[in-house]
């Protein structure tokens, strides 16, 4: 199919041009020659805050995890996140233990079943900078320290100092101040 | 993705049973290490500070031998989603969909329908820019105060993750310092969008998430 659908635009556009003395093949995304786009297309992946479904969903929900929509993860996941947060970390083994952000294990949880970015249209946008946090995710932000933080660290930070920093504190090259932002490939 | 499990080896996969791999990278069977798999997803404020850059990463783990022959699927629609009523139900989508060297950007727009099935909506705005190849300066398009990338790009992304595994798999009981990069030295295929906030709701707060889907 794939061909013959080639082959047509092949005569179409001759046709196109021949018909046409000015013609100078330029072809938009809605133009008469343009690409394909119809059909419908299916949930594969899906992504809010970093590492949510690697470090809280269980080995055999980790696609379900991926096509459930946010607005319903909270009540499909929820409970498995706590658990899986009380079983792996020291820092919420006793009732009444927090983090740094006074979340319970059932209100840390709460918050990260459901797996969107909140990012601020108002100012700094940073997954945490000692001052704002989750009003959004630069590249330069130290995501992985930070939820191993808010995981192990316990009220103060204090807890579990080996477990919460995996001393990688920055990227291998640095940004870029303009866009596209990220530094070229290696 | 093969350079993955080399260096994980099958054992402390099947180990690692919850604390698989970070960001996104790799995170699940039915994507793991195919086009559809999204290894990260990043949310800021753009040097014009008007404007909200959003950039979705797929296909981790790229040496630089392996980046010049990478690809992006075109079955595959990557989809911003946007949710600025505070309902974690997406009221606006940009998508973006590459043909032919070129990737081709949908939105912000309205979705035809929300949640896990997506139509191109080509009501909105359109930006196309050429798909930057391996070593190669980017290629930029900006229309109608929209800017858009796509090509490969250092993988932002650093962790430990080795040694992150080595616990996890009850072989090291802490992290080391100081640690290292497990990301560092490889690629990842880049999908860059800046656009005006005042095109996504102009102030407070949003919820963003991304998804591939697939033809």
């Amino acid at each position: 199919m794939k061909n013959l659908k080639n082959i047509f635009t092949v005569l179409l556009v001759t046709l196109v041009a021949f018909n046409c003395s000015n013609d100078d093949d330029a072809a938009g995304p809605t133009g008469p020659t343009g690409p394909d786009f119809t059909g419908t297309y299916t949930q594969q992946d899906q992504m809010g805050r970093p590492a949510v479904n690697t470090v809280f969903v269980s080995s055999g929900s980790k696609d379900m995890f991926n096509t459930t929509a946010p607005s319903n993860q909270n009540a499909a996941f929820q409970s498995m996140f706590e658990t899986n947060l009380t079983g792996l970390s020291p820092a919420f083994a006793n009732p009444g233990d927090t983090n740094a952000l006074g979340q319970d294990a059932a209100a840390f949880t709460g918050l990260l079943a459901t797996d969107v970015l909140n990012v601020s249209l108002d100012g700094t946008t940073t997954f945490y900078d000692g001052t704002n946090v989750l009003t959004g995710r630069t590249l330069a932000d130290d995501v992985i320290t930070v939820e191993l933080l808010l995981i192990f660290g316990g009220e103060d930070f204090s807890e579990n100092p080996t477990l919460s920093n995996d001393n990688v504190d920055a990227n291998d090259k640095s940004f870029l101040a303009s866009f596209p932002y990220l530094a070229s490939p290696w | 993705m093969k350079n993955f499990k080399f260096i994980l080896g099958v054992g402390v996969f099947a180990a690692a049973s919850f604390f698989f791999l970070s960001a996104d990278h790799i995170d699940a069977p039915a994507v793991q290490g195919g086009t559809s798999d999204i290894t990260d997803f990043y949310a800021f404020q753009g040097q014009d500070t008007d404007n909200l850059v959003f950039v979705a990463n797929v296909q981790g783990l790229l040496s630089p031998g392996a980046t010049g022959s990478a690809s992006f699927d075109e079955n595959v629609m990557i989809e911003f989603n946007i949710d600025n009523t505070g309902d974690n139900v997406e009221d606006l989508v940009i998508q973006a969909l590459p043909r032919d060297g070129k990737m081709y950007f949908f939105g912000p727009v309205a979705p035809g329908t929300t949640g896990l099935s997506s139509t191109v909506i080509g009501s909105g705005p359109q930006t196309v820019v050429d798909i930057t190849t391996y070593g190669s300066a980017p290629m930029v398009q900006t229309t109608a105060g929209i800017s858009a990338f796509a090509g490969p790009r250092d993988d932002p992304f650093f962790f430990d993750f080795n040694q992150y595994s080595a616990i996890i798999g009850g072989t090291a009981s802490g992290f080391n310092n100081p640690g290292t990069d497990t990301f560092a030295g490889t690629n990842v295929m880049s999908i860059v969008v800046e656009v005006p906030k005042s095109m996504i709701g102009g102030t407070g707060t949003i919820n963003t998430w991304v998804e591939s889907k697939s033809k």
